[in-house]
């Protein structure tokens, strides 16, 4: 794919804005099939109109874009925003133990410390009276299954995905191992190093 | 000086022995005060052909990792689908302990790490539960003869659906783990109840009634020994009117029996703990079946942080109050109606144990050991049918001789040797006279014995038909008369109750197959 620019001139690429118009039919269940049959459509038609000059890379159809050609988001000045939170060690060590994720450097600290922040954006929304939302789907209908047997019986392929099976089991070590303390794991790492 | 050290030392002492008497004191009038507080957390597995989220089957037994599908090993690219008959279990279950049903409800994750927990986490319901507010009414023995049937009525938090785990099972030899994940993802009805429960026998009773409902429903075959229903207390103990005390959860409790005795256990080591000075400390505790204690839980490290978040893969669960209420267009089988379940509850116990008081006139406790023992009301109905005596006089047949024999060998009443009829063939034998009370027992161990023989059979091979012959018990009663002419006198002077005396001779001559109407009136007529 090329980098091209398009001109008020028609080719066989050009299509209208209107055919292109992603539309996600929310009574189907699957949403692609209704843009897959858009696809087909705007492969066949040539109509030119509101063609504006888009410049994109790696991209065989142009369009008009809704993303602003500037920027258009400004930054929050810090006093609108909570005083930054600051994270003891005993709380990173018990955020690491319960999501097993690791922070060993200064630098990961850091990270997290700017994406809380980044997060502290949301507070100067003003969300009175709406009610919290959990997921996009929390508006659609739950469905509900069948009480039949429709799956399982698959033992062998699964125990395949592990390293240590025992006689059908999966192997794990004897209860949790518990996480070493801060202390001791930042001995083991400076003895990783070495 | 010496003279200030001396006073120190005494002030000291003077201190320590006021202190030590004031705490001998207090610890000497607690132990009467201090009560046990006892709130049950119930694990009920939904009796369901498949899982909770995945269409794999459920069943007590099968070869490791048989039913297990990829979404209950938690593969990647998998989604959780709910299982209609899980909701409709829970939804009656709720109806039956007088619940409110949430007609919406979501779900929830609850992280924590466990190797038999693939996904990391468990989906559970902790915001919005299916069900809140209900009530367990169950029934203990109290009163002096502990034959005084006492209401009780236990609140019940809240119902939740939520995912089972696999089972681990520890090789310690080779220090590993093994993992079978054929019971992750089963359904479980998690009922929470309030700590209103105060010792082991409350909650012993209470369990029982929740067993016999949920059997009744047929939403959980509540077998604690098979693992159906999981029973963890939560045990502490309080002077009445102050603050509860620290708690500690007591579990792997394996039978309604292990309960009683796991709690009563828990609720003296906290009292002793207090006594002694020492505080309890909030922990999980295991209780051990062979020595009745319990014992600390390793493997929990202090006080958990679930993380709990909703869950993102199900939008809320809604159910429906009626048909009038259904949204347009819904297809029928994606709906649950509440109205529908309500209609097609079956008997309860409680209904069941008051119906049965009521057609045969027998009293609430004999009601109540019908509706304990399996099969037992069915068998009483039976035998019934075959006899022409009347209930109240058929029920202590059942409810004492029949479940003690089955009681004595660990019996069901399907294995019982003595079916409904024999037994009401032995029944019309003494109500038209031909056997005694007394015998009537002997014939019955007889019976029990000799499965197959009849009650006729017995009491003819060994003779023990009543002996109504006038002439002959004329002649024994005027020999036991002639041989106690004390017993005599006492009686003609006014003591009508040494006949009584007269008459258990007369029946140890006859091996008591005397009539004792007939033996009453020739000696009352000889004494006078």
């Amino acid at each position: 794919m090329s980098l091209f620019s398009l001109s008020a001139k028609c080719t066989c690429r050009a299509v209208s804005m209107k055919s292109h118009r992603p539309s996600f039919n929310l009574l189907t269940n699957d949403g692609y099939s209704v843009t897959k049959v858009e696809n087909l459509h705007r492969r066949n038609r040539c109509l030119q109109s509101h063609i504006t000059r888009v410049t994109r890379l790696l991209s065989s159809e142009p369009h008009h874009s809704k993303v602003p050609k500037v920027a258009t988001w400004e930054l929050i000045p810090e006093d609108q925003l909570p005083p930054p939170a600051h994270l003891p060690a005993d709380l990173v060590d018990q955020l690491e133990r319960l999501a097993l994720v690791d922070f060993p450097t200064k630098q990961g600290l850091a990270c997290l410390e700017k994406a809380i922040r980044f997060a502290d954006q949301l507070h100067v929304v003003d969300t009175s009276g709406v009610e919290p939302m959990d997921s996009v789907l929390e508006d659609r209908a739950l469905q509900l299954r069948h009480d039949a047997v429709i799956e399982g019986g698959c033992a062998e392929e699964l125990l395949q995905l592990s390293k240590n099976t025992v006689e059908e089991y999966f192997v794990a070590p004897p209860g949790n191992i518990p996480l070493p303390r801060r202390e001791e794991r930042a001995t083991m790492m400076k003895h990783s190093e070495l | 000086g010496p003279g200030l050290s001396l006073s120190l030392s005494l002030s000291l002492s003077l201190s320590l022995s006021l202190s030590l008497s004031l705490s001998l004191s207090l610890s000497l009038s607690d132990p009467q005060q201090l009560v046990g507080v006892v709130g049950l957390e119930v694990h009920a597995q939904i009796n369901s052909n498949t899982k909770l989220f995945s269409g794999s089957s459920v069943r007590f037994s099968a070869p490791p990792n048989s039913l297990v599908s990829p979404f209950d090993a938690s593969l990647p690219g998998t989604l959780p689908v709910l299982n209609k008959r899980c909701v409709e279990a829970a939804v009656m279950t709720a109806l039956a302990l007088n619940c409110t049903i949430n007609k919406k409800s979501l779900f929830d994750r609850k992280h924590y790490f466990y190797a038999d927990l693939p996904a990391g986490y468990q989906i559970t319901q902790q915001r919005r539960p299916i069900a809140v507010d209900g009530t367990l009414t169950y029934s203990i023995l109290g009163g002096k003869k502990r034959s005084q049937v006492i209401r009780r009525t236990s609140t019940i938090k809240q119902i939740q659906l939520e995912q089972d785990s696999g089972k681990s099972l520890h090789d310690d030899l080779r220090s590993q783990t093994l993992i079978d994940l054929n019971r992750a993802g089963v359904g479980l009805m998690e009922l929470v109840m309030e700590p209103d429960m105060s010792c082991g026998e409350e909650a012993a009773a209470a369990v029982r009634e929740l067993q016999l409902i949920l059997q009744a429903l047929g939403t959980c075959q509540a077998n604690m020994s098979e693992g159906q229903l999981r029973v963890d207390a939560n045990v502490s103990v309080h002077k009445p009117g102050e603050p509860l005390g620290v708690r500690t959860e007591v579990k792997n409790i394996n039978s309604v029996r292990f309960l009683s005795r796991a709690i009563d256990y828990e609720i003296q080591r906290h009292i002793q703990v207090l006594q002694r000075g020492g505080t309890v400390q909030n922990e999980t505790r295991a209780f051990d079946s062979k020595s009745g204690e319990t014992i600390p839980m390793r493997d929990k490290e202090g006080l958990q942080d679930y993380r709990f978040m909703p869950e993102p893969n199900l939008p809320p669960l809604i159910v429906y109050e009626d048909n009038a209420s259904l949204p347009t267009g819904i297809d029928a089988c994606q709906a649950v109606v509440v109205q529908e379940i309500r209609a097609g509850l079956p008997e309860l116990p409680s209904i069941k144990r008051d119906r049965l008081v009521q057609t045969y006139g027998i009293l609430p406790e004999h009601s109540f050991t019908l509706v304990n023992e399996d099969g037992l009301v069915e068998y009483f109905e039976a035998v019934l049918k075959a006899t022409t005596k009347e209930p109240r006089k058929v029920i202590g047949w059942v409810t004492n001789e029949l479940v003690g024999h089955l009681k004595q060998r660990d019996m069901s009443v399907s294995q019982s040797p003595i079916s409904p009829s024999a037994l009401a063939e032995l029944l019309e034998r003494q109500e038209s006279g031909h056997i005694s009370s007394s015998v009537a027992k002997q014939v019955f161990q007889e019976m029990w014995r000799s499965p197959g023989k009849t009650a006729s059979q017995i009491i003819q091979e060994q003779d023990l038909g009543l002996v109504s012959d006038a002439t002959q018990l004329h002649s024994i009663c005027q020999k036991v008369v002639d041989s106690h002419p004390v017993e005599v006198h006492a009686i003609r002077n006014g003591n009508k109750k040494v006949l009584n005396k007269l008459m258990g001779l007369v029946q140890k001559e006859t091996k008591g197959r005397a009539d004792p109407v007939l033996v009453r009136a020739i000696l009352q007529e000889k004494t006078s």
